[in-house]
């Protein structure tokens, strides 16, 4: 099987999948995708839409940085053990699932 | 398959909805007779909504960005320009990714009308758009006429305001360079709320820097309407006392009532009047124009108010209003920052409404603000802010944001990647 065939069956799979729910765990779905999303775009502002800086960015790329290193540095800066010029500020405000929600999504947003 | 399920379902499968879509979606110019979304103004709010509304639909739900300018210029980083060490091309960011690579359809023109009930709106060049859903995100206008003699002074280009970054920065910089040393640079604040809440102090320090370095008998005077320095209070007039005695003064509870342009004369409602080489004056703000004849602006006639959750309007359905030219909830800045974060919240509630989705419950909005006391050297000032279901309004956390400890380089590095990271994500 060549790379776009392969590629070809795997999306079939994905939408057989998505077929395969109900309506309303289909919706549910969609809607908690969308939400997280729109959560971790909040990061963007600073950090880049979908995690990725532009070039030369002295502030961190987040994209595809490993869900349990961030949620530990997240939570390091809103405790004051890992100092910062304003991630503590920021963190203080986030509750901790969205501190989950938002490591979730970098860690599985590909580079 | 139905519509509905195509966008769930391309939702499910990220990345091929984006890949399949993209073909042959970005014209540019071309004048719908209908969108499912259309956009009003493409500042930080406007830009960010419809790249958004585009990436979290998965490029299926087309959106049409009304924004008269060919360009983006952006008003954070334009005291520099002011000050000297930045240039207009630093500021400026080209609309072509916002089409180019997410497909929003941008039709160059202003908006002459909007009609709620039939949902239209009509372009100053005659044409009518229909939406499902429309965006204002149409910034401030300044309210020349609340000053007497302001409106021909600026006019003239006289009296510059340059509150809305473009040709009036360049100007106030050319004013600038064109002062003799000796001259004096008078900017007036008007009362809070108005847009940057620490904008007006860290343009007064650009130009005192610049005075400091090129024009060193010259000198800066703030006249403030307020009590006292709205933002960053503590840090901007330790920082004058350290490195601007003698150059800048500030003088709270200064409220400008005239202006003579012809004596360069600033006049006030209790103090003597105030001579300067180089006058700034800012009056009162609101919503931005087409907001206020939309019958939007429901609050004081200044401002517009919105259901915050969504950002739709308190005043017509269907129409969702973001950025500096919103009521706000208590602490939260009109700032660049929130209008980005605004454009996100605003496009993920549309995206649900047009999906038949629900909107998320709990959404939040996070705003940092850095300002240059310098050309090297900056304070921020940081806020997140959730949304409280039960008051429906939104709620700083207690214990959250706070300020620098004190101005640093580091920060100045970071708020020029903050420039470079925002615009690249309401643009690109």
């Amino acid at each position: 099987m060549n790379t776009t065939s392969l590629y070809t069956a795997r999306v079939l799979t994905a939408i057989s999948m998505v077929a395969s729910f109900g309506v309303n765990a289909q919706t549910t779905t969609a809607a908690a995708q969308l939400h997280n999303r729109a959560t971790a775009a909040m990061c963007a502002n600073c950090h880049g839409t979908d995690g990725r800086t532009t070039e030369g960015s002295a502030i961190p790329a987040l994209v595809g940085m490993p869900k349990d290193y961030m949620v530990l540095q997240l939570k390091a800066f809103k405790d004051g053990t890992r100092p910062a010029t304003v991630m503590h500020q920021i963190t203080k405000g986030l509750t901790d699932a969205q501190i989950d929600t938002i490591s979730s999504y970098y860690a599985a947003t590909k580079r | 398959m139905k519509r509905r399920s195509f966008v769930q379902a391309s939702m499910a499968l990220g990345s091929l909805g984006a890949l399949s879509s993209m073909v042959g979606c970005a014209s540019v110019g071309r004048v719908p007779e209908k969108a499912r979304v259309v956009v009003v103004g493409g500042g930080y709010g406007g830009a960010t909504a419809a790249k958004y509304i585009r990436m979290l639909s998965n490029y299926q739900i087309d959106v049409t960005l009304v924004e008269p300018n060919s360009a983006f210029v952006s008003c954070p980083i334009s005291n520099l320009v002011i000050g000297g060490s930045k240039t207009m091309a630093d500021i400026t960011t080209p609309y072509d990714k916002l089409s180019g690579k997410h497909g929003v359809n941008i039709v160059r023109d202003y908006v002459a009308s909007v009609d709620a009930a039939k949902k239209t709106i009509t372009l100053a060049s005659g044409p009518t758009i229909r939406y499902d859903k429309l965006v204002m995100s149409p910034g401030i206008d300044l309210m020349f006429n609340t000053i007497e003699g302001l409106k021909e002074a600026n006019t003239s280009g006289q009296i510059l305001q340059a509150w809305k970054a473009g040709p009036e920065t360049l100007a106030l910089r050319q004013q600038l360079e064109a002062m003799e040393d000796g001259g004096v640079y008078a900017i007036s604040i008007p009362e809070a709320p108005y847009r940057c809440p620490p904008g007006p102090y860290e343009r007064a320090s650009q130009v005192a820097n610049y005075f400091k370095q090129h024009k060193p008998k010259s000198k800066v005077l703030i006249l403030d309407a307020n009590q006292d320095v709205t933002s960053k209070g503590p840090l901007f007039k330790k920082f004058w006392a350290d490195n601007y005695k003698g150059i800048l003064d500030y003088m709270p509870q200064h409220k400008v009532i005239a202006v003579d342009a012809k004596t360069q004369t600033l006049k006030f409602d209790v103090q003597n009047d105030v001579k300067a080489h180089v006058l700034n004056v800012l009056p009162d703000m609101r919503a931005g124009g087409i907001a206020v004849q939309s019958n939007l602006a429901n609050v004081n006639a200044r401002w517009c108010g919105v259901h915050y959750q969504t950002f739709e309007s308190t005043q017509a359905k269907d129409i969702h209003i973001i950025g500096d030219a919103i009521m706000i909830a208590p602490l939260m800045p009109k700032s660049g920052h929130m209008a980005n974060s605004h454009g996100k919240v605003t496009a993920a509630a549309i995206v649900a409404q047009l999906s038949d989705m629900p909107v998320n419950p709990e959404p939040f909005l996070s705003n940092t603000c850095y300002s240059f006391v310098n050309d090297k050297l900056v304070v921020h000032v940081a806020s997140v802010h959730q949304y409280d279901a039960k008051d429906k309004i939104y709620k700083t956390v207690p214990g959250s944001g706070g300020v620098s400890g004190a101005p640093n380089a580091l920060e100045g590095v970071y708020a020029w990647n903050w420039a470079q990271n925002i615009w690249a994500d309401s643009l690109m």
